[in-house]
């Protein structure tokens, strides 16, 4: 088809080229979640699948749709949902938090350095992912252990004597948590602060700020839109992450994460986990769009030069 | 009638005072940057009030000296007194002075009145006088009802004019003005060269502005340091600079010139006559120059100091033959350009007197080229 008739079709290159993604995220974000959701109203039975249908054609004029809204009113009930998601929550605050304290000085260092050690910095962030994630977690295993690592140098340099429980407990599901995610707090951050013009930092010194002050005033709230950016990007996974609380953390702990796979894998309970999967979209998704939306309402492309 | 203030600029010639104390002193102040030498043992005297233009090509250190005043740049050698006080040590943040950037560095997470404010916040100023001081200031330079904008809502002036008054609200003791209209059109340029003067002169503030735009350069200043290769090659005001110039660099960067390189063969202290080897006669100048007779020096004449005519000058000095190569009509003036018998083009220019004027010199005639003895200027370097 030659391009004329393409375009009395409708379609420009430019069209053509924004449906690309729009078309992967219906592809494998709209219709996953529509099944999910879908999943969420049914009844669990034993069977393959472990759910019954939604719609039941009786005869074959009639369709008959059963809503089970008794998923959810189960994790209202039912404490430990809500207790897991407030503890995933918190989990994934501190950690996004620490991320931040430990990701801001290394973005600024990184940003303002010259550009050769720049690119050396910058490949030393995102190396680690050459290698799995997993693996990179296990590898933590043999570092955080009782008679791992850490413990072994520590006991033989004299500093203790009895090792240290690090393995199992909260200390390491943060130790996994900041190490896997800070990367993603970092790039945002270096994106940001990077082209941020320097000239304002002389104009502030200029005007009688002293390079801390020029820094609260101008820099920070000038990185506000990376700080925004690298915290999501931590902390939206960090809630619902799986891996690194059931391979480090103590096996009590609850997380979100966890729940949802103890209802998927052992309980089998595919309608309830489908409801914890779409609670924990609704509770943490959609407040953030409502945030960002504001944010960019607020600042009306004012950080934009 | 009360005196405009161009009538009191003309007056203010505080250089010229015997025992007047410089504002600005720079002694010796040279700045390397490893094996470059951006500032080249710079001594400047700049007087409380003055407009002062650092004027120069880019590179030639102008920056690096305004950058040194301001206190972001060390100076490798060398002082800088302001008021009396030495400022080499002091951080940006304690000196009493204040930069207008080049780029504005307006905050763009401010508003307009928060980015004038700004200054003031930082000297812990009582909340009602900042606010009276920043509504003073965004009056004056006219933007009272823009107070609540961020500067991405304000044109390339407006801006201009923020930083301005966001400099000037802490009423600094010198204001440093790096290339302030280089990034507005040609229009607004000329009116905002005039607001700026009118500004200065109603706070009393002393001006340095870092220029390499001589027209911006001769209608600001009070005075100019030209400025090449890090080293100030003249001070002087604009008149001075375009008409005493006392070098081939000054006489050639500070608008064009017609330049004659030749040798002196009579030295009088009243008059000298030069040899120039692209002109039939000599020149002709009447008054002494410091120099040894066979001597090579240039004679500098302005383009509009030179004369045409069809008829042949009186005189044995101070004239040529020439034939029009080529004319540009400019509205105002005409640019004529001349071929010598020795092959050399000469630049005239022309005001445009009247609007029909048939009898106007044109391509390809034969005319004479001459000018006043007191036109040219020789110079030894």
């Amino acid at each position: 088809m030659n391009l004329g008739a393409l375009k009395r079709l409708g379609f420009r290159g430019r069209t053509l080229v924004a449906s690309v993604p729009y078309l992967w995220l219906v592809l494998f974000f709209l219709i996953p979640f529509v099944i999910v959701l879908k999943i969420s109203f049914s009844d669990a039975q034993i069977a393959m699948p472990p759910y019954k249908p939604l719609f039941e054609w009786i005869g074959d004029k009639m369709v008959h749709i059963k809503l089970n809204f008794g998923n959810y009113a189960f994790l209202i009930e039912d404490n430990l949902y809500w207790k897991a998601y407030l503890n995933s929550i918190y989990v994934a605050g501190v950690s996004t938090l620490l991320c931040l304290l430990i990701g801001y000085p290394m973005a600024y260092a990184i940003a303002r350095s010259s550009t050769s050690t720049r690119n050396v910095l910058l490949l030393l962030v995102i190396l680690p992912f050459w290698t799995s994630f997993l693996l990179r977690v296990y590898a933590w295993i043999g570092l955080l252990k009782n008679n791992g690592l850490i413990n072994n140098a520590l006991m033989a340099i004299g500093v203790i004597d009895q090792p240290i429980q690090m393995l199992q407990t909260d200390f390491a599901v943060y130790v996994g948590i900041v190490y896997s995610y800070l990367p993603f707090m970092i790039l945002p951050l270096y994106a940001n602060l990077e082209k941020m013009d320097l000239t304002l930092l002389e104009a502030a010194a200029d005007l009688g700020s002293r390079p801390w002050e020029a820094f609260l005033k101008v820099t920070l709230p000038l990185s506000l839109p990376g700080v925004i950016a690298g915290c999501l990007l931590v902390f939206i996974p960090a809630v619902g992450e799986f891996v690194i609380p059931a391979l480090l953390g103590d096996p009590g702990m609850l997380m979100i994460g966890k729940v949802l796979w103890t209802e998927f894998f052992n309980n089998r309970d595919w309608p309830v986990a489908s409801a914890v999967a779409i609670a924990l979209l609704l509770f943490l998704v959609i407040p953030i769009m409502f945030f960002q939306r504001a944010q960019d309402a607020e600042s009306g492309g004012g950080l934009h030069r | 009638m009360a005196t405009s203030p161009r009538d009191t600029q003309l007056k203010f010639e505080p250089w010229n005072e015997p025992g007047a104390q410089p504002y600005v002193q720079i002694d010796r102040v040279s700045k390397k940057f490893g094996d470059f030498v951006a500032v080249d043992d710079v001594s400047l005297n700049i007087y409380k009030k003055e407009i002062f233009c650092l004027l120069g090509a880019s590179g030639c250190g102008k920056t690096t000296l305004l950058r040194m005043m301001a206190g972001f740049e060390r100076p490798t050698s060398g002082r800088i007194f302001i008021d009396g006080v030495d400022m080499s040590t002091l951080p940006p943040y304690e000196r009493p002075v204040n930069m207008m950037f080049q780029s504005y560095a307006l905050f763009p997470h401010m508003t307009v009145e928060q980015n004038v404010a700004f200054g003031l916040k930082q000297d812990r100023i009582a909340r009602a006088e900042i606010a009276k001081r920043v509504a003073d200031m965004l009056e004056l330079v006219k933007l009272g009802q823009f107070a609540k904008r961020k500067p991405h809502q304000l044109s390339g002036g407006q801006r201009q004019r923020v930083a301005l008054a966001r400099a000037l609200v802490k009423k600094p003791k010198l204001l440093l003005l790096d290339e302030p209209l280089a990034a507005l059109d040609k229009k607004l340029r000329e009116h905002t060269q005039f607001e700026l003067i009118n500004i200065q002169e109603t706070l009393g503030v002393t001006f340095i502005v870092v220029t390499h735009d001589q027209e911006e350069a001769m209608t600001l200043s009070s005075r100019i340091g030209v400025m090449n290769h890090g080293e100030i090659v003249q001070v002087g005001t604009p008149t001075d600079i375009y008409e005493y110039p006392n070098s081939r660099f000054v006489a050639e960067f500070i608008g064009s010139v017609n330049m004659f390189e030749g040798k002196l063969v009579e030295d009088e202290p009243s008059y000298v006559r030069i040899e120039a080897d692209d002109l039939e006669r000599p020149i002709y100048v009447d008054h002494g120059v410091s120099s040894a007779p066979g001597a090579t020096v240039w004679a500098a004449i302005r383009p509009e100091k030179v004369l045409m005519s069809r008829e042949q000058p009186a005189g044995a000095d101070n004239w040529t033959r020439a034939t029009v190569q080529d004319i540009a009509y400019m509205g105002d003036l005409s640019v004529y350009l001349l071929r010598l018998p020795s092959g050399r083009i000469v630049r005239l220019t022309q005001p445009n007197v009247y609007r029909h004027a048939d009898e106007r010199i044109t391509w390809d005639e034969q005319v004479f080229l001459h000018w006043d003895p007191t036109s040219p200027v020789v110079v030894t370097k």
